[in-house]
């Protein structure tokens, strides 16, 4: 498992450098990730982060389309907040683990 | 008597049927299934039928045929499910039941993405996830001369989450085939971060995307279909030409969900992902594409689903808790083109592994790995269906949950 030094805390991390363990998360750690992609985070960009933490802990699915209904972004905005590739760097931003295909 | 009922006679639906019909006394539960359509396709065909490999009989039959003689088979529209009274509508009939099995599938909602059905609809935008698209689209084929192919995913989760890709390597193997590969430009374009997304499978299936030269287009969230310009437009206003366009739209569980206000927004059911017993009514369980598990929807996964949901609606008439044994298995074939396949088995928390199938070191399937022997097995698999799984017959050495002998976990890039 590899493990990577984010904020002076060690978290392990996927190969392409997403938490292994949403646990480890904190609002550090989410700026430091935010700042490698090369964003900064607003409070609406949080609003959004614990949006979809709150979901994955309750094992539901993460579709743009769902957060797009959450009532805090529409897709427009989202996109706005996380450019090139919304929920693969929210999801990477929030610990939490990269959405996936079967393959 | 006490009745339990089925709605839906899809692969879930039939196999529950079969599976339960042996298990229940006869002279105790009355079981009933419902289902609008007389036709059962073979929904695994329509990736074939597009390229002329089957034929349309290959893939239809007359649903009935499968259900057994003791299950009460009702062919009509399943209206609204009022969980609070344990009744069902139907068009002009009310069921009651004591225990519900919903097994209603998911379908496509091209309606969801703007300018999906405009002008270009079944003109030059094509769906393969219904007979009738799958059919369009290969009479297209026929006689298309070649241009920019795209073949498309809206958003997750879908009805087999491979299929495109599949498509998009059988395209290559047909257009090859047909002598007019080079004038065919194949793209594929997906919401997710590559065609690969495991990084066991980027790792051993990487090479396939350029050995047959198709294109990528990754994190592209379609927003609507430009049917002027033939152009697919996200939300940043990045464009993909096209001259065909094969999409899998939206997928969504059935409106009879949305109606009985059972779903989450993409009207599948909140369910257990180890019981099947649904979140919301403890004698109401889901099936197969109707559930949110993290699973694949595909027949494979429902398959094994049918196994532990059988022994835990007789655990749940005999008082007793519930098994929380479903783990997400999948076993999957994925055509890869020119008469070979590749098997995957995985689960809610395994990748797909290296190593043989159904037995360690004997195979005689390779997991992971293209073979011209996992493509006749995917071939076989259509008499399997037919014959084996929709009646409930177990298929030898193939268990509910994954084996994990014979299999390599720890994989490192491998040379062919």
């Amino acid at each position: 498992m590899s493990t990577k030094t984010i904020t002076g805390v060690e978290v392990n991390v996927t190969e392409d450098g997403y938490l292994k363990d949403m646990n480890q998360w904190n609002e550090e750690i989410a700026k430091e990730i935010a700042n490698e992609i090369g964003i900064e985070l607003t409070p609406k960009h949080f609003e959004v982060i614990n949006y979809l933490r709150k979901k994955t802990k309750a094992n539901e699915a993460l579709t743009i389309r769902s957060v797009g209904k959450s009532g805090i972004v529409d897709i427009k905005e989202l996109y706005k907040l996380f450019p090139k590739g919304p929920l693969k760097f929210s999801s990477k931003i929030a610990g939490i683990p990269k959405p996936t295909s079967c393959i | 008597m006490k009745n339990l009922l089925i709605l839906g006679a899809g692969t879930s639906g039939t196999m529950m049927a079969n599976h339960l019909r042996h298990k229940m006394h006869k002279n105790q539960w009355n079981i009933t299934i419902v289902d609008q359509y007389k036709t059962h396709y073979y929904q695994p065909g329509f990736l074939f039928l597009p390229f002329d490999t089957y034929s349309e009989k290959q893939v239809k039959k007359v649903g009935k045929k499968f259900i057994p003689k003791n299950v009460n088979y009702i062919q009509k529209k399943i209206e609204q499910i009022y969980p609070e009274e344990n009744k069902v509508e139907l068009e002009d009939q009310t069921l009651h039941y004591d225990i519900l099995i919903v097994a209603t599938g998911s379908k496509i909602a091209p309606e969801e993405t703007e300018g999906l059905i405009g002008p270009l609809w079944k003109k030059d935008i094509f769906d393969f996830y219904t007979f009738e698209g799958s059919l369009a689209l290969r009479n297209k084929l026929r006689e298309w001369e070649g241009g920019k192919l795209v073949v498309h995913i809206t958003e997750m989760p879908i009805k087999c989450p491979v299929a495109p890709l599949e498509f998009a390597f059988l395209a290559d193997s047909y257009f090859t085939e047909k002598g007019m590969r080079d004038n065919v430009e194949i793209t594929y374009v997906t919401p997710l971060t590559g065609a690969f997304t495991k990084p066991t499978c980027s790792t051993a299936l990487s090479y396939l995307l350029k050995e047959k030269g198709i294109h990528m287009e990754s994190d592209f969230a379609i927003e609507h279909v430009d049917n002027d310009k033939k152009e697919l437009v996200d939300y940043e206003d990045r464009r993909i030409p096209f001259d065909l366009l094969v999409t899998v739209p939206t997928n969504m569980g059935d409106e009879v969900i949305e109606k009985s206000g059972l779903g989450d927004d993409l009207n599948f059911i909140p369910t257990d992902p180890n019981t099947l017993q649904s979140k919301a009514h403890e004698n109401i369980f889901v099936i197969g594409d109707a559930t949110n598990v993290p699973a694949s929807k595909a027949g494979s996964v429902a398959h094994f689903e049918a196994e532990t949901l059988t022994d835990n609606i007789l655990l749940y008439i005999d008082n007793s808790p519930l098994k929380k044994e479903f783990e997400g298995h999948a076993n999957c074939f994925i055509e890869t083109g020119n008469n070979k396949a590749l098997l995957i088995d995985f689960n809610y928390v395994t990748e797909p592994v290296y190593g043989s199938f159904p037995f360690a070191i004997i195979g005689p399937l390779k997991l992971l790995k293209e073979t011209v022997f996992n493509h006749w097995g995917k071939l076989a698999f259509r008499w399997i269906y037919w014959n084996m799984l929709l009646k409930g017959i177990a298929i030898p050495f193939v268990s509910r949950n994954m084996s994990y002998k014979g299999k390599i976990f720890d994989i490192k890039p491998e040379k062919n």
